[in-house]
């Protein structure tokens, strides 16, 4: 066992866990935000460096503060660790450069863009202020890619965070696509744009935190704000069949994995609930999703009206007992 | 019963004077004021001939702005609806399709864009929200008609016409033309990769 503070906040976790996931068991505002990590995919995480945090104390044994930031998501705790990260200014202004960084060659059509209104990078771009572009030079620009018939990807708005390519080597039979060439040119591809065939490509879609891969049964079909999303599932042979339905009216528009609170997919569903499934009558519907208060999907959301009531009924109890 | 204004007053029923029985004074200067009144500026103007100037950001029918191009500036985003109030605003998206370059200026763009105008409180919210310099309040005054459903506003009526475009120069103050000279916002441009570079053009 090892004790690590993060922001003053101490914690007691198992040797081998990484910062980042003693930051998730402590919760709320200090946990660091990831763009490449994610904790259904084995060795994801180190790419992005949006997750980095100082360390002021390496361990007990040895208390020197580690020299530069450090990866989060990729660095385990000493016992007697001490870490800053929104109490540092200086993780902060680092964080900055890194969102600025991720945000020189992605192109600002969030208009355009399906992701928009669910994208980490939206949020964190958003959080960080980045208003404006020090970069003058054009940004690098592809076309779009069909990857089969559900597929689309816009390879310009791609981050390189490799969780689509460590999705379809890890969860998926065969891998088909990775990265080409290096640095800057560098691209996901799928070989020979041969086309992903397999019953669990659609999750690329929703580990792909950035409009770079979405859905084309739901291209521009709908802003996702103005859709309600449900939890349902149905009896499938290949997944667990629990999913997050978006609907208008009573049309399915998208079917998405459920996302927790760190936006990663609880489960990961198959091809044929995720594509194939687009009547209500194929699924069991449990009732609305639960979705953060901050995120423009909440805008007219009601996840239960009894909960609204019980809430405006304490408001004005509230009210009542203020006289 | 308590007032509520401490502005009533108690009616006195008190027998009028002779003069006042005769009415003709008070009828005289009710005259006086009424002939007064032809001496004076009319407040009115002669309306389908005449027409008051309205001022340059006077909230009022919708336009749907092309760009220099020609193209269709609107790529049914959804912030427009999204912030309008009256939820007057109802749009479906299309992917433009190769060749149609020239009729819409992003890869999506609205098939169908349609203000309730009875809906509409003329708030100006959506101008405010449109990422994309797409619509605008003008000054023109939506139309009269005798159906609900005429006063549903498509894309026929909404999009301004080619060779008429309508002029908007009025409703931009200088701090907004000032923050679209600003490149480093990356401000509603289509990326040029002709573009030419400052190399070292920092500091």
């Amino acid at each position: 066992m090892a004790k690590v503070t993060i922001d003053g906040h101490s914690i007691e976790v198992a040797d081998g866990t990484t910062i980042l996931q003693a930051a998730r068991m402590i919760g709320g505002d200090i946990v660091p935000p990831t763009m490449c990590y994610y904790s259904k995919l084995k060795t994801s995480g180190g790419y992005c460096r949006t997750c980095i945090v100082k360390v002021t104390k390496g361990s007990e044994k040895d208390p020197r503060p580690m020299p530069k930031p450090v990866a989060s998501c990729r660095t385990t705790v000493m016992d007697g660790m001490e870490v800053v990260n929104i109490t540092s200014p200086e993780v902060l202004e680092a964080r900055r450069g890194v969102v600025e960084f991720l945000l020189i060659n992605h192109p600002l059509d969030c208009p355009i863009c399906d992701q928009a209104g669910e994208c980490h990078l939206q949020d964190l771009g958003y959080e960080h202020g980045l208003a404006k572009t020090r970069y003058d030079f054009p940004r690098r620009t592809f076309n779009t890619i069909d990857l089969g018939p559900y597929i689309k990807m816009h390879m310009t708005r791609c981050i390189m965070c490799f969780r689509c390519v460590k999705t379809a080597d890890q969860i998926t039979d065969y891998r088909v696509h990775g990265m080409l060439n290096r640095g800057d040119a560098s691209e996901i591809s799928t070989y020979i744009q041969k086309a992903i065939d397999n019953d669990f490509s659609g999750n690329i879609i929703d580990v792909c935190p950035v409009g770079a891969l979405t859905d084309r049964t739901f291209r521009f079909k709908s802003r996702v704000w103005f859709t309600k999303p449900m939890d349902a599932h149905r009896n499938c042979t290949k997944c667990s069949g629990k999913v997050a339905l978006w609907l208008k009216g009573n049309d399915v528009l998208r079917v998405t994995g459920r996302k927790d609170k760190w936006g990663e997919v609880e489960e990961f569903i198959c091809n044929e609930c995720r594509f194939e499934k687009k009547n209500v009558s194929d699924w069991i519907i449990e009732g609305p999703r639960h979705i953060d208060r901050h995120s423009v999907i909440s805008a007219n959301h009601y996840e239960s009206l009894a909960q609204l009531k019980l809430d405006i009924g304490k408001q004005q109890k509230a009210l009542s007992t203020k006289k | 019963m308590q007032s509520l204004t401490n502005r009533s007053k108690v009616v006195s029923k008190k027998e009028m004077t002779l003069v006042e029985r005769m009415y003709l004074p008070a009828i005289f200067s009710g005259m006086l004021i009424t002939l007064s009144h032809f001496f004076k500026r009319k407040p009115t103007i002669k309306y389908p001939e005449q027409k008051r100037e309205f001022s340059g950001v006077y909230r009022g029918q919708h336009v749907l702005k092309r760009d220099e191009k020609g193209a269709e500036r609107c790529t049914a985003c959804g912030l427009c609806a999204v912030a309008c109030p009256a939820e007057a605003i109802t749009m479906t998206a299309a992917e433009r399709k190769p060749g149609e370059e020239n009729l819409y200026r992003e890869e999506k763009y609205a098939a169908k864009y349609e203000i309730n105008m009875l809906r509409c409180i003329f708030c100006g919210d959506c101008e405010e929200a449109c990422p994309k310099e797409a619509i605008f309040l003008t000054d023109r005054q939506v139309n009269v008609y005798g159906q609900r459903k005429s006063f549903v506003y498509g894309k026929d009526i909404l999009v301004e016409p080619k060779d008429n475009p309508i002029d908007l120069s009025k409703r931009q103050s200088a701090a907004v033309k000032e923050f679209k000279t600003h490149q480093e916002f990356g401000h509603n441009q289509t990326y040029d990769k002709n573009r030419k570079v400052k190399v070292g053009g920092h500091h």
